[in-house]
């Protein structure tokens, strides 16, 4: 028993053991499974691993590789060129298909579950059915494109069109998240701005565009930094349906990341491209809040 | 504004010359012209795969495709329960996203109430460490974090994937700022009344913090439920495989029967799903209240 006053006493009371004690779990937590990889993962970047024997130093040989590899740089082109098409086209589409759906309509219900229901099926599920869509023997899409007269096409086994398809098919799975974000900020626009703006004889066009689209830009900029991030951290869909074929066309970062470090055993390159990777992410991204902020607050 | 107070008395007269302006051509909405057909190509691809589900690996092989199957063939979701363990993904499943929910509810709870309320040494610096790993992609730390759970030994086993996933920092900055809008009188008076920090905690907090506890444990989930590139990294034996990374393996090995592929693909998504349509509205409060507050 400790004496209520005792120093002991107190010191078990107080906020430092107390905040301690409570953070305790996830500190360890996240610093075995979070801190401690960050920094093992930078040094690792600087030496040659392959997961089995003892590790040796190699200093700047992996980040020199890296520059002079010609299945990164263009594992690097096809992430950039897949970003750039992806962003813009779930982000306009999504805000597009949200402007429709946020309105009284019959089976409006209907139509937001019908935009919904992808975001819970699986990047792995999306992929292999995908595949069968695409298939260019016996898919359905070709069968479609027979119908209106237009050529069979090789899509997902094309290394012009495999690309593009995978772009689809995320923009299919990622669609509904989107929407949801738009919805959400539709609805906080207050109705007196809009009943204002058309009282001010505002079409639907130009309310859509100097009242909706300023209240949307928080939302519009969260979409473009999200969508950004996870475009370039692609890999799923890719693993499942094209293994970054054909001839390479859809090696995408990640996963030319996962087969350095996981199959081919080259650890430490493979952490040199985490570096590089984490790196343009956190550029891009504060480019991006940058020129978002100016956008958001020189505006309004 | 003095045209605010004009413009409001001048309301009910432009409300009514609207319908004259613009007059209505259809007796429904045009907008059904868009969402039609965005519905379909939403649906499509799902109504597709069950329809090859159902049908002969021969109706599934042919050109142009067979659109309504002879007869409904549900052998194949037999057949495709018994040529992989698809009983073992489902529980290796519903194991890692129940203890990753359990796991993220208590332990980002914890410390997300001590960063809110407590004033402890460090507390600064801690937040500022942790801020640093939610802004790495998780793909920095893959090979480290696989290396240290093969020193714990726990490669190829539903315990790898569950234990590096205990505690994620994101549910920790949720709850934090979701503590930090609670009224604090009320943890004060339990105080003053003599319970302890432990006691507020979980008698007073917890109970007030439902909603976002919920939304935590939804996305949580979601994001286990439909994990890939962790468990593929990790594990091998298809008996201690989940659900996404089954299913990927029960693709390898059929590659081109698509009745079957389609049966375990359709079979795969039917938790998720029916989970979703019964919770809809909070699903998408979820995600709607994550993103924002992102």
């Amino acid at each position: 028993m400790l004496a209520p006053g005792s120093t002991a006493r107190r010191a078990l009371g107080s906020d430092h053991v107390a905040g301690w004690l409570f953070v305790a779990p996830a500190v360890v937590l996240i610093g075995i499974f979070g801190l401690v990889p960050i920094v093992w993962s930078a040094i690792m970047s600087f030496q040659a691993n392959d997961l089995v024997s003892a590790p040796s130093w190699v200093g700047l040989a992996n980040y020199q590789a890296l520059v002079k590899d010609p299945v990164f740089m263009a594992s690097v082109r096809h992430t950039l060129v897949y970003t750039l098409l992806f962003v813009p086209l779930s982000v306009a589409g999504s805000l597009l298909v949200a402007w429709a759906l946020n309105r009284k309509l019959r089976g409006v219900r209907f139509y937001r579950l019908a935009v919904f229901v992808p975001v819970v099926t699986s990047t792995v599920a999306t992929g292999i059915i995908f595949m069968w869509l695409l298939d260019p023997v016996f898919g359905l899409v070709n069968y479609f494109l027979s119908l209106v007269g237009l050529p069979e096409q090789g899509f997902l086994q094309d290394t012009n069109q495999a690309l593009v398809c995978i772009v689809f098919m995320t923009v299919w799975g990622w669609l509904g998240f989107d929407v949801i974000i738009y919805l959400a900020a539709l609805q906080g626009i207050p109705q007196e701005l809009m009943e204002a703006a058309q009282i001010d004889g505002a079409g639907t066009w130009s309310s859509f565009r100097n009242v909706v689209l300023p209240f949307l830009r928080p939302a519009t900029l969260f979409l473009i930094v999200w969508s950004t991030i996870s475009a370039l951290q692609l890999f799923d869909e890719i693993y499942v349906t094209t293994r970054g074929g054909p001839l390479g066309s859809t090696t995408v970062i990640v996963y030319y990341l996962y087969q350095q470090a996981f199959q081919f055993f080259n650890a430490g390159y493979g952490a040199a491209i985490a570096y590089v990777l984490f790196l343009a992410i956190l550029l891009i991204t504060i480019l991006q809040l940058k020129l978002g902020a100016q956008r958001v607050y020189g505006k309004s | 504004m003095e045209s605010g107070a004009l413009i409001r008395a001048d309301r009910p007269l432009d409300l009514e010359a609207v319908p004259e302006r613009r007059p209505r051509r259809w007796p429904f909405s045009p907008w059904h012209f868009f969402l039609i057909p965005l519905a379909l190509m939403m649906l499509m691809p799902l109504v597709w795969s069950v329809v090859t589900s159902l049908e002969t690996s021969s109706e599934a092989q042919r050109f142009p495709p067979v659109l309504i199957p002879s007869a409904l063939h549900f052998s194949n979701y037999v057949d495709a329960w018994n040529s992989l363990p698809f009983a073992h993904f489902f529980l290796n499943s519903f194991l890692y996203s129940l203890a990753t929910v359990a796991g993220n509810l208590l332990f980002c709870s914890l410390a997300a109430y001590a960063f809110a309320r407590l004033r402890f040494i460090g507390s600064n610096l801690l937040f500022v460490l942790l801020l640093v790993t939610l802004m790495v992609p998780f793909q920095v730390v893959l090979i480290p974090t696989f290396l240290i759970v093969r020193n714990l030994g726990l490669i190829d086993s539903v315990g790898g994937l569950i234990v590096p996933n205990l505690c994620g920092v994101f549910g920790i900055f949720l709850l934090r700022q979701f503590f930090q809008s609670l009224p604090v009188e009320l943890e004060e008076a339990a105080r003053i009344d003599g319970a302890s920090r432990l006691g507020v905690f979980f008698k007073i907090v917890l109970p007030l913090s439902a909603p976002v506890l919920a939304t935590l444990a939804i996305i949580q989930f979601m994001w286990s439920w439909n994990d890939f590139l962790w468990p593929l990294i990790i594990i091998t034996t298809p008996e201690h495989s989940p659900l996404q990374l089954g299913l990927s393996m029960f693709q390898g090995t059929h590659v081109t029967q698509w009745n079957l592929l389609m049966a375990g693909t359709v079979m795969s998504q039917i938790p998720m799903l029916a989970v979703f349509l019964l919770a809809q509205r909070w699903f998408i409060q979820s995600i709607a209240y994550t993103g924002i507050k992102q």
